[in-house]
């Protein structure tokens, strides 16, 4: 009996290593099979199931709202985005047959020096990590309800201890706005003009 | 699409749930996950469901691009907006309590849903002109 709930710890430890390994190596599967993929539509439907894959595992890493913006943003909004320029510019990737030796080694390099980064990342979800034990993060956690009256910690850091942050967030997506309008309005005028005469 | 029924009756069931929802995780952010970004891009991408089934010209019948601009540009003004009010009424910029003189903790309630109603507006608006812009434009192949 003693042994019981050190059991289920260890039972549900393996679980969740088993649920991890399986969510990345598909992340892994989907990517090469994007880089296989000649199919332009194929792969924006890929990278859809790819954002929905990393949905997923930022739910098990507990960041929720993280989550949730991944799979609205990535999986819905930007796949929509993405079919609607393959619609403008055509489907079809042009035939590259050689493998080019400077990019992957580009990426090779990169991917390893931050493999070797994540070494010095203190281990995930351990109670003494120095980001809990900031007086920052201390007081967000302690205060947070009596301050701003929500219960939510993540609202309360992102509308109100760091307002300007989203103020400015939330700046930088109006002029992502007034950018596209700039560049798509431009000539779509003289292509509205194109088709009337078509029609 | 257009002449698929199943694809228009399912849309025309799904969006107002799609819209609610969106409402949902806007007012429900004080509590659970969510909040004006994600509320926003729900809200925005009912309007493109809408948009792929129907038509972008139906779409924009319900929603003119001009709408849409000015709700990219109306949320960023609320925001800076509480920000000048709080301004005003004796705190600093966004300082959300002085919003309510007697309960500091009310006003900063307030401030928070004023701002994410700002936030909600503006990514709502964006999302949906830039889909519009892109998919609306002629078709260079085909």
């Amino acid at each position: 009996m003693v042994f019981n709930p050190c059991k289920k710890k260890v039972g549900r430890w393996i679980i969740e290593i088993l649920i991890n390994v399986f969510l990345l190596s598909m992340l892994a599967v989907t990517a090469l099979i994007v880089v296989r993929t000649q199919n332009l539509f194929a792969v924006a439907m890929l990278t859809g199931i790819y954002s929905l894959l990393s949905a997923t595992f930022f739910t098990l890493l507990d960041a929720v709202d993280v989550a949730f913006t991944e799979a609205a943003v990535g999986a819905g909004v930007s796949t929509v985005l993405m079919l609607g320029t393959l619609s403008l510019v055509g489907h079809r990737q042009k035939k590259q047959r050689t493998v080019q030796i400077v990019p992957l080694l580009i990426v090779t390099v990169t991917g390893l020096i931050l493999m070797y980064g994540t070494l010095d990342i203190p281990p995930f979800g351990e109670a003494d990590n120095p980001v809990h034990l900031h007086e920052t993060t201390v007081h967000y956690l302690e205060e947070s309800s009596h301050e701003t009256g929500m219960p939510n910690v993540v609202t309360s850091v992102l509308a109100s201890y760091r307002g300007y942050d989203t103020m400015g967030e939330t700046t930088v997506i109006f002029t992502a706005m007034v950018g596209v309008l700039l560049l798509m309005s431009g000539r779509r005028k003289d292509e509205i003009g194109g088709t009337d005469d078509g029609e | 699409m257009e002449s698929n029924p199943i694809l228009r009756i399912a849309t025309k069931i799904m969006t107002p749930y799609i819209l609610l929802f969106a409402l949902y995780v806007q007012f429900h952010g004080d509590y659970g996950p969510g909040g004006g970004f994600q509320a926003g891009v729900i809200f925005a991408a009912a309007f493109v469901l809408y948009a792929l089934i129907y038509g972008i010209e139906t779409a924009r019948l319900v929603l003119p691009m001009g709408v849409a601009t000015l709700c990219g540009a109306l949320g960023v003004l609320i925001y800076a907006g509480v920000g000048i009010a709080t301004m005003l009424l004796g705190g600093g910029f966004l300082e959300y309590g002085f919003l309510d003189s007697h309960d500091a903790e009310h006003g900063q309630h307030l401030g928070i849903l004023l701002v994410e109603l700002g936030v909600l507006t503006t990514v709502f608006g964006v999302m949906v002109v830039i889909f519009y812009s892109f998919a609306g434009r002629g078709r260079v192949e085909e």
